[in-house]
């Protein structure tokens, strides 16, 4: 990736500004730092696991280090030492004592499964589906104020702080993986198969993640986002993506580049085209982000992308249409106007 | 058999051509196990390169040393050589050479079937090699395959898979694989029915129940990949759907038949590892073996248990709870008779009088580096706590330290102890030392980070990274660990090339062991024994040497 020679910048910034909130403070994806019910209760029993398993670690290797020091050959030892072949309670505590640990271990497993893996959607949970295509993500908010009752959205999910969200997990394609640390540990997103996972922020944040199961070319340029915002500010993002888009006629030749050209046949602007096959563009200028989490939204990385996507993220499915400099520019200055 | 031919003096009269003939045409269990030694080797380094080209893409975040599908191709080809280009004919390697002997037979049951498999492998691995020219094909896409080396349907159906090269990942390993299918049959024809007289199960060298469970694993589980790879074969060409999605095949289909596989291959990389270890340890504490019979339990339970604990693999693939837990337990249950083996060992040093020549050296690496791995194992059973490791880094350190520090350096350890019979010659002990522990020390440089880049969530089969992270630093490290590796493999290579003209003269007996390997010359001479031994023991060289204490008279 020729990210550095290419005057684009990547997406990395400390403090990003989620429309309709304050900033959210950018949240790593560390499986040690949870912030909702289900990482909570991995990240305490894996410090139980840890624990048994260091002391298991100490153990053994003292008894290896003593058996070094203790038993190695000396100067002047003449002979053989005395040969034991055995000796069955010795053999029977080494293997009684590990079963009883794994025993332990096995229970404290199928307690935590039974926690936290629901095949029913917690109380008052707000149900989002989410489907991964090679190489982004695409979210399906049910929401009666848009016509067809589904919001769509691309790359960026939203939810409220505090409220269980109920993850519907689809592909469109190959097997994708849904996994943002901090929020629950991952689940495969299958084809012809349904899935469901679930998460509750408990502080608001931008929580960072990435697909985990190898999709193809641009497995490390599907990256996750997820605004934990407060229910008002989440709110007010909800009724803002709801609304039609912009039309503004001073990007009408850029509209109609964007009609003509293939980019309607993939992207949908919502009354405008309804291509599934990439992200709804119908409100593009709310994000941070574009090609999926790799580059911040800028009207110059913009461009850029649009120019020849094949440079900034190589193989995905966009292809560069070789537009002259003034379709791109009024390509970008009509995209710009989807707020 | 052309016998006398091979007698050292009239080799050293012959010219190169002859010579290299000579080894072609072999139908001689230890040309063979050495031939295949050697391939394995040779695939090391490739893989090992690979492995170099991803850490140095790898190295900071946006890196561009390598395209992405550059990368792909690197980390499916690195590990689909170190599985099957390197583990399985290395370690079959081992068992050809070293069966025969340690039964006291001739040679293997079917010895032109053994030279089948030999060369079946090493087409196998050439015919996987040629797709960088070949993989291209009609398409004009492909190259070497991408589609990492369990390569999840539907990523390798036609339509994400285009050209040939998944075509090639397929014939390849299907071919190699009925070479190691051959062999295991080989193997299990010659432990059971060409032991020497007196040698009963329960006296068999320790090294060959493992050869003997590992072939068992290997005719239960390599045909239920070539199986799967013949579906795959039929799904691309002949338009079948048994892993398309879009046509009700099954994605998850292809998991289970590849994973059912897949973990008895864990075990068949790792139970010769623990072969080495049963016969290097006790001969260097100057101890019998602790527990022989229960070694000889719990190598047999390892196999069993581990043809039903291959959903560990596909925790979050979203099957039903109660499947999770039932295969959780079953992988709880085979860290038991693994770590038998692990207290067993260390019951046979107890006590000892050891001495710490590099075969031993490498056995108390691989017993010091496997325990991590193991426990790491453990971790990764537990089944929540895998929702967060699976395909993450910490998995790839994991099997690392399992593999690595297991079965490479079980590896190594045996080359040390068995170079001498097979060439005549001893391994250089000083560069020996100086490999183990350069080894040892890179090994810990490259592979603990990655545990830690895991843990702070970083998947694996990325080919780059963003900044904003916080995964720069560890693998950094791990990519500066890289050169130290390198420098311990290129140390044993060349003790390797150099003692065997250099190399001090090994004799009969150089470690003063006491299995039938060593009763014979070094090199042996084609027909292994003289005399077909007798034995009364598992330690027919302890009897001879102690005509006092001989083991039949131990309570």
């Amino acid at each position: 990736m020729a990210l550095a020679g290419s005057g684009v910048s990547s997406a990395s910034e400390p403090m990003v500004c989620a429309p309709g909130s304050g900033p959210l403070p950018l949240v790593r994806p560390e499986v040690f730092q949870p912030s909702s019910p289900p990482a909570d209760e991995v990240a305490s029993m894996a410090w139980l696991v840890l624990g048994i398993c260091a002391g298991i670690f100490v153990v053994v290797e003292l008894l290896l280090i003593v058996s070094i020091v203790k038993f190695r050959r000396r100067e002047g030892d003449r002979g053989d030492p005395q040969q034991v072949f055995g000796s069955n309670p010795i053999e029977l505590a080494w293997t009684v004592v590990p079963l009883m640990i794994v025993f332990t271990l096995g229970l404290v497993t199928i307690r935590v499964i039974r926690d936290i893996d629901r095949t029913a959607p917690p109380d008052g949970a707000l149900e989002v589906v989410a489907i991964g295509h090679q190489w982004w993500w695409e979210y399906r908010y049910l929401d009666p104020a848009v016509p067809g009752g589904e919001l769509v959205v691309a790359n960026e999910l939203h939810v409220p702080v505090g409220r269980p969200i109920w993850l519907r997990l689809e592909s469109a394609d190959v097997i994708h993986s849904w996994w943002v640390p901090p929020l629950a540990g991952k689940t495969d997103l299958v084809p012809n198969r349904t899935n469901h996972m679930w998460f509750q922020a408990d502080q608001p944040g931008l929580f960072l993640g990435q697909c985990a199961e190898y999709c193809g070319n641009q497995h490390a340029g599907m990256l996750l986002r997820v605004y934990a915002q407060p229910q008002v500010a989440f709110e007010a993002w909800m009724a803002s993506q709801s609304t039609p888009p912009v039309e503004d006629a001073t990007v009408s030749m850029g509209r109609d580049v964007f009609q003509e050209l293939a980019c309607a046949s993939c992207h949908a602007v919502r009354g405008l085209s309804v291509g599934a096959f990439a992200p709804d563009l119908t409100h593009l200028m709310s994000r941070d982000t574009i090609a999926s989490g790799m580059l911040p939204l800028t009207r110059e990385n913009l461009r850029a992308w649009i120019d020849d996507p094949q440079t900034l993220k190589p193989g995905c499915n966009m292809p560069s249409l070789k537009l002259s400099p003034s379709e791109l520019d009024a390509v970008t200055d009509y995209l710009m106007t989807l707020r | 058999m052309s016998t006398l031919h091979a007698q050292p003096e009239s080799v050293a009269r012959q010219g190169l051509m002859e010579r290299l003939h000579g080894w072609a045409i072999t139908v001689d269990h230890k040309r063979l196990g050495i031939m295949y030694i050697l391939s394995g080797l040779v695939f090391f380094v490739v893989a090992g390169l690979e492995a170099t080209a991803m850490r140095m893409q790898l190295i900071r975040p946006l890196n561009d040393f390598l395209t992405p599908q550059g990368f792909n191709q690197m980390f499916t080809m690195h590990g689909t050589t170190m599985v099957f280009l390197v583990g399985m004919p290395v370690l079959l390697g081992f068992g050809n050479f070293l069966i025969p002997l340690m039964i006291g037979a001739r040679d293997m049951a079917f010895p032109r079937l053994n030279a089948f498999g030999f060369w079946l492998f090493l087409f196998g691995g050439a015919l996987l090699y040629f797709s960088w020219l070949g993989g291209d094909g009609l398409y004009g896409a492909g190259g070497a395959p991408d589609v990492g080396w369990f390569a999840y349907s539907p990523l390798t159906s036609k339509t994400f898979s285009r050209g040939n090269s998944t075509d090639y990942w397929i014939l390849g390993i299907m071919v190699s694989g009925f070479g190691s299918m051959t062999t295991a049959i080989n193997f299990l024809a010659t432990i059971l029915c060409m032991r020497c007289p007196g040698m009963t199960l329960m006296r068999l060298p320790l090294m060959a129940w493992m050869m003997l469970v590992v072939a068992v694993l290997v005719i239960t589980a390599i045909p239920v990949l070539t199986a799967a790879q013949v579906m795959l074969l039929l799904d691309r060409s002949l338009g079948a759907h048994f892993f398309d999605p879009q046509q009700e095949g099954s994605a998850v289909l292809w998991q289970h038949l590849f994973w059912f596989f897949g973990h008895p291959e864990v075990y068949i990389l790792i139970l010769p590892a623990f072969g080495f270890l049963s016969e290097i340890v006790p001969v260097f504490s100057r101890k019998v073996i602790f527990g022989y019979p229960l070694m000889v339990a719990a190598t047999v339970a390892i196999a069993f248990i581990s043809l039903g604990v291959w959903v560990h693999h596909m925790f979050v693939v979203g099957l039903p709870p109660w499947m999770n837990a039932l295969f959780a337990a079953s992988t709880f249950l085979i860290s038991v008779p693994t770590g038998i083996k692990i207290f067993n060992w260390l019951g046979t040093m107890w006590g000892g009088r050891i001495r710490f020549e590099t075969p031993m050296l490498f056995c108390t690496g691989f017993l010091a580096m496997f325990l991590i791995g193991g426990l790491t194992g453990i971790m990764l059973a537990v089944v929540p706590f895998t929702t967060q490791l699976s395909d993450s880094y910490f998995v790839v350190g994991h099997f690392h330290y399992v593999l690595f520090g297991g079965t490479v350096f079980g590896i190594f350890a045996a080359i040390f102890y068995w170079y001498p019979k097979a060439t005549g010659r001893m391994l250089d002990e000083r560069l020996g030392k100086w490999a183990f522990w350069i080894l040892l020390i890179g090994f810990n440089v490259v592979f603990l980070p990655m545990h830690f880049s895991g843990l702070l969530g970083m998947p694996r089969r990325i080919y780059t990274y963003q900044p904003d992270r916080g995964w720069e630093i560890w693998n950094l490290i791990t990519t500066l660990g890289v050169p130290i590796q390198i420098l311990g493999v290129a140390l044993i290579v060349w003790n390797m090339v150099r003692s065997l003209g250099k190399g001090r003269v090994a004799g009969d007996d150089p470690w003063d062991a006491w299995t039938l390997e060593w009763a014979t010359s070094s090199p042996p001479p084609e027909w292994n024994f003289d005399r077909i031994p007798t034995v009364t023991s598992a330690r027919p060289l302890w009897d001879r040497k102690n005509p006092h204490d001989p083991d039949e008279e131990q309570p």
